[in-house]
């Protein structure tokens, strides 16, 4: 081997080590986008799954709830009243230890008295315990995402209300445990009240919708497609047309669905019903591409057999093709709606990002979807609606990651290889 | 035709000590012991010894998945690329084992071309196809030099007469006789010792097989030619030494002439006249 | 409601109709079923849908389009009190009467006078037509579904081929669903088509494809003066481009280098970790991107840029310090970065299957002439598979044209004419979200600005998708 030769060949292996290294460099570089990404919404967003509740006594002081009008009366400023009595400490003239009182501790506690007092009138001028969160920003505080090192004019809390908080602490009236309201409440204005099972129930009556007319159509077009067309131009464009509708993007969809559902036929504006016909013809293209795939994938042979038994063709594609293929369908399928679960901006378009305080009344009532919650609670100012964000976007992954293990063990379980 | 040739100084050799000597034409090229080959857990070949002389042609017959491809394929460790092969046994190429840690693979296979079943002619220009070779290993160093690599092998693949118009063609614009010959034209371009050759007339018509063979048979005065062929009327007709493999074994090797007349087995007997396989 | 009860009642008639059809079957078999020519299911099944399709198909038509037929009965007449109201009180007035027939919320306004006059009528005449309108549609489906068992009925017999004429109607219902792809692009292409020319008769089509300045007013009402804001898309056009451009500077090297080393280098066991978590990394919808842009990517690089910054300021390159000073959280850097991030499983498995479809032989010819892998791969694999990987990046670009939940949540509003990445620039996609979020009016030019934007998008992705489509498949039909 002559000096050249070695030389060369060193530079080629080097070369050769290099290109490998940065392949290697590319994947790791994917991957740890993908831990960055969920790492930081996992950190972000788990401590929402805990949360900061408080058990007060309050004194219904008849002084301050008017009888005649119980609807009328601040029962916040009566929670707060009693807190302040709680630590030992005395309203100012200027009420500003009630107001900074008041930023202690949810409004829900007031709703509570109401509903109470309206239940049972003679509650009044006695003493009551209520159970509440504290105020979203009370609950930074105590999870200590809300530091005292912060210099007090940035942050949202003065060092009495920090002081307060600690004195509450150590009298054991708050105590941490799972965050159930998150999973039982709507959407709300106040952070600590505001919850996904409103989202959860319009994405799941949404998909239902999707499901409903995109699966069903879908297949019986790619039945057509695959088994019974004529191959000629017009199919030819049929499939290009698939093709290419499985790449328009999706706010297209929106568009459409903008101009056609709700300003043609007059579909109701941000409702389920309206959510789900728009995802359902974006996820046809999909499921149509998959069903057929899945029909290519069952051999001629099984055609033959059950032709030659004397069966027609729609008997053969119902009875043996169409059983076959159903596991790459059900595949398939799972994996467009799982796709279409996630996907917001068609629903901006016709109008699903109204604030929706309660649980979607029907289907064409305006609903919540949760990734439509996510962009909602982003927006908003509130550093606790992040975290809130944050957790959302993990129970909507958590979906998500359970519809694709479905589909993956599916495929596993029933694959055939013929 | 030979006198046509440029004589190519040997650029690439392996650092085997032998390789400074005069090749004894009489000792054999490539020597093989005791070679066992799995694909995972299912053994393809079952140790196979033979010895492969240099400046002739050895034809490998046998069924279909005896392993006589496998076996090719041990020479220039090609088995390397598939995962989840294991090569046991060694392989001697004058003298030196190439599955040896210290023998590079892409030595190995400069100096031991390959053709295969299918033509495989690169998605490039006929010129761009025969360059490959010299270009990766810097054989050439000047673009006339290069040329004229590229023009004495298409000639000695016998293919120049038919393409030095049109050079700048792509290779896949040929018919299938020709592209095979594009092919041994790009392993020749490297300057190999040994030719390996599995099955590479399998998807030719008689008329382009005819030719290849005829090249085949110029071709042993310079190199050391392995074929792998499932016709036997062909390795009668190419080859000076033949070896019988069947199921992922060497049943009989010997002179062609005595594989075809006389064969000591009696499944080689059974081969020949179409009893199996 | 009305109208899932008269579907049940359908449903629950067709059911009969299938069990009465099918009696009637054993009956003609009279004990042998070969003796029919179809098995007595199908002759059930055949009646059963002469009873309920054509019956369905009025009520499910009358469902979609009959708020539509009455409101247009209702405003047949306008009454003098109302034709001298504004065009927009009198949309209030039609919605409200219609509304106060159908017993549902009304806007805030009431009507006094003539008015209440004519609101009062508006509303009977409202109420009627929605009696007659319901009445004669159930009184139509119920006679169609009597009509069909009555029609069908009688022709079941036992050489009465039922097995083929419901293949017929099977065959019917098929190419009706694949005609609902045709439909939903027809449907695509007409309303981006209407609406951007109602748009194009307010804005010229040359002012909004080559003007510069994109600012649309919001249009309080018609009659304003300037009510019509500018409308040059080229800015967004530009923001577009920029990221797009990012994004695949980011996407296209680490996607394509991946799917090199997956098809390439990596062993089975590597490709099965891998490859699934690069699907979970595709799985992530756009908006949990738009999350991490806004609340990591942005914030992080602004931070970043400010600490370049300090540094800089003072020195020689003062200007340039006092600028990444003031970067702020919302830039093209951020949405593309993140943008880029999202399609780099795209661009891996779109590509790893272009060179998973290069044969395999041409990497034996080449690893036979002793060719290492990387020369392999960059001189025989790579040019092979060239209009494959060019038609797989196409595809990416045009999902990162059309994508709008990370540009919308981290890009920003501004239309810029820049081709700074630090600089906070708008997108076609951001501005059709902005436009269309709002409570407006449907027929300003604002909101049909948004369907002229749409349409753009939508030819400027169709053009690359067949583009990229049709390359990808010839590519593909190569080597089969």
């Amino acid at each position: 081997m002559t000096d050249a030769v070695a030389t060369r060949l060193k530079k080629r292996h080097a070369a050769e080590a290099r290109f490998r290294l940065y392949g290697r460099m590319a994947i790791v570089v994917a991957l740890s986008f993908l831990v960055l990404l969920l790492g930081r919404i996992g950190l972000q967003g788990y401590s929402t799954f805990t949360t900061n509740t408080v058990s007060l006594p309050v004194y219904l002081d008849p002084a301050r709830i008017d009888r005649a009008d119980l609807e009328g009366s601040n029962y916040d400023y009566v929670v707060a009243l009693s807190l302040l009595k709680m630590m030992g400490e005395t309203e100012d003239e200027f009420g500003t230890a009630s107001d900074d009182a008041m930023e202690l501790v949810s409004r829900d506690l007031g709703f509570q008295i109401l509903d109470q007092i309206k239940a049972n009138p003679a509650l009044i001028g006695k003493t009551i315990t209520v159970t509440g969160p504290v105020k979203a920003d009370a609950d930074l505080y105590y999870k200590g995402e809300l530091k005292r090192s912060t210099d007090e004019a940035d942050r949202k809390l003065n060092d009495r209300q920090l002081a307060w908080l600690d004195r509450i602490k150590t009298s054991g009236a708050v105590t941490s445990g799972f965050n159930v309201a998150f999973f039982t409440n709507a959407d709300s204005t106040e952070p600590e009240q505001a919850g996904i099972l409103g989202a959860v129930i319009g994405s799941a009556m949404m998909l239902l919708v999707t499901a409903l007319i995109a699966v069903p159509m879908g297949v019986m077009a790619a039945v057509w497609l695959e088994e019974f067309a004529p191959k000629n131009r017009w199919t030819d464009l049929i499939e290009v047309n698939i093709n290419n509708l499985a790449a328009v993007p999706s706010i297209v969809y929106g568009l459409l669905g903008l101009a056609v559902f709700v300003n043609g036929f007059g579909a109701p504006r941000g409702a389920a019903l309206t959510g789900g016909m728009v995802l359902a013809l974006m996820a046809l293209p999909t499921v149509i591409i998959a069903t057929r795939s899945a029909l290519k994938a069952v051999p001629p042979s099984i055609r033959e057999a059950a032709w030659g038994v004397g069966a027609s063709r729609t008997q053969t594609v119902f009875h043996h093709v169409l059983p076959q293929a159903m596991p790459g369908v059900m595949t398939g399928t799972i994996l467009s709606l799982a796709h279409a679960l996630g996907e917001t901006a068609p629903l901006l378009m016709i109008g699903m990002i109204a604030f929706n305080p309660g649980l979607p009344e029907s289907f064409t009532s305006s609903a919540s979807v949760l990734p439509v919650q996510v962009f909602i609670w982003e927006t908003a100012s509130e550093r606790a609606f992040h975290e809130r964000t944050a957790a959302a976007i993990i129970v909507l992954l958590v979906f998500m990651i359970a519809m694709n293990a479905a589909a993956v063990i599916l495929r596993r379980r029933f694959e055939r290889r013929w | 035709m030979v006198a046509l040739m440029t004589v190519q100084p040997p650029l690439i050799r392996t650092a085997a000590p032998h390789s400074h000597h005069p090749v004894n034409l009489d000792a054999p090229k490539i020597v093989v012991r005791d070679v066992s080959v799995f694909y995972g857990a299912k053994q393809a070949l079952d140790s196979v010894s033979i010895d492969v002389p240099g400046k002739a042609v050895t034809a490998f017959i046998g069924p279909s998945g005896c392993g006589k491809s496998t076996f090719l394929r041990c020479i220039n460790r090609m088995n390397d690329t598939i995962p989840g092969c294991r090569v046991e046994g060694a392989v001697e190429i004058d003298g030196e084992d190439v599955n040896a840690r210290s023998v590079d693979p892409v030595i190995l296979r400069a100096k031991v071309g390959m053709v295969f079943q299918k033509p495989n002619p690169f998605p490039k220009s006929i010129f761009e196809n025969v360059a490959y070779g010299p270009r990766i290993h810097g054989l050439a160093s000047g673009k006339s030099e290069l040329e004229g690599i590229v023009e004495a092998s298409l000639k000695k693949a016998g293919l120049w007469a038919e393409v030095s118009d049109r050079l700048n063609a792509p290779g896949t614009s040929l018919s299938g006789g020709q592209q095979q010959r594009l092919v041994i034209a790009r392993a020749i371009a490297v300057s190999p010792e040994v030719i390996l050759m599995d099955e590479p007339c399998s998807a030719l018509d008689p008329i382009a097989t005819a030719r290849i063979e005829e090249l085949i048979d110029e071709l042993r005065q310079q190199y050391c030619i392995v074929i792998v062929t499932h016709s036997m009327a062909q390795a009668a007709r190419v080859s000076q030494r033949t070896a019988f493999f069947h199921m992922g074994r060497l049943i009989e090797a010997g002179s062609t002439e005595e594989i075809f007349t006389n064969p000591r087995e009696s499944r080689t007997q059974d081969y020949i006249t179409g009893r199996i396989g | 409601m009305t109208v899932l009860i008269a579907l049940a009642l359908l449903v629950v008639f067709s059911g009969g109709a299938y069990l009465l059809g099918r009696r009637r079957a054993v009956a003609l078999a009279g004990g042998r079923s070969a003796s029919l020519h179809s098995l007595p299911g199908y002759h059930g099944t055949w009646v059963a849908l002469w009873a309920g399709v054509p019956a369905a198909l009025i009520i499910i038509i009358f469902a979609v389009f009959g708020a539509r037929i009455e409101d247009a009965a209702l405003r047949a007449e306008v009454p003098a009190a109302v034709a001298q109201l504004s065009d927009e009180r009198q949309e209030v007035f039609w919605s409200d009467a219609g509304a106060m027939a159908r017993g549902e919320a009304q806007s805030e306004i009431t009507y006094e006078g003539e008015l209440k006059t004519a609101f009062d009528a508006k509303a009977a005449e409202g109420r009627r037509i929605g009696v007659i309108g319901l009445v004669s549609v159930l009184a139509l489906s119920g006679v169609l579904a009597l009509c069909g068992v009555l029609l069908a009925f009688p022709r079941l017999s036992r050489d009465f081929r039922a097995r083929n004429r419901v293949e017929g109607w099977t065959g019917i219902l098929l190419i009706a669903c694949s005609t609902l792809a045709v439909l939903t692009t027809l449907g695509i292409v007409m309303s981006l088509a209407w609406e951007s020319f109602r748009f194009f008769q307010s804005v010229p089509p040359l002012d909004f494809l080559l003007g510069t300045s994109w600012d649309p007013q919001i249009a309080m009402r018609s009659d304003q003066v300037a009510a019509v804001g500018a409308f040059g898309a080229v800015p967004l056009f530009a923001g577009t481009f920029l990221i797009m451009l990012i994004a695949m500077a980011v996407a296209a090297p680490i996607g394509l280098y991946s799917a090199i080393y997956l098809s390439e280098y990596a062993g089975p066991a590597t490709r099965s970790i891998v490859k699934p978590l690069l699907e979970i990394l595709a799985g992530v919808p756009t908006v949990v991107y738009g999350f991490f842009a806004a609340l990591t990517v942005g914030p992080t690089f602004r931070a970043f840029f400010n600490w370049i910054g300090g540094f800089l300021v003072g020195g020689p390159m003062d200007r340039l310090g006092q600028y990444l000073e003031t970067v702020q959280n919302q830039m093209a850097l951020t949405a593309g970065v993140v943008m880029g991030i999202m399609l780099i499983p795209f661009v891996s498995s779109l590509s790893d299957d272009i060179l998973n479809a290069v044969p395999q032989s041409l990497r034996d010819g080449s690893y036979a002439m002793g060719a290492t892998k990387s020369e392999t791969v960059k001189k025989v694999i790579l040019p092979a598979a060239l209009p494959g990987v060019a038609g797989a990046l196409m595809l990416a670009v045009s999902r990162a044209i059309g994508e709008t939940m990370i540009v919308t949540m981290a890009a920003g509003l501004q239309a810029k004419l820049t081709a700074n990445p630090l600089d906070t620039v708008t997108t076609v996609t951001v501005q059709i979200v902005t436009l269309l979020t709002g409570d407006q009016e449907f027929d300003s030019p604002k909101t049909l600005a948004a369907f002229g934007l749409g349409l753009t998008l939508f030819v400027v992705t169709l053009v690359l998708n067949i583009a990229a489509l049709a390359i990808v498949r010839k590519y593909r039909e190569q080597y089969d």
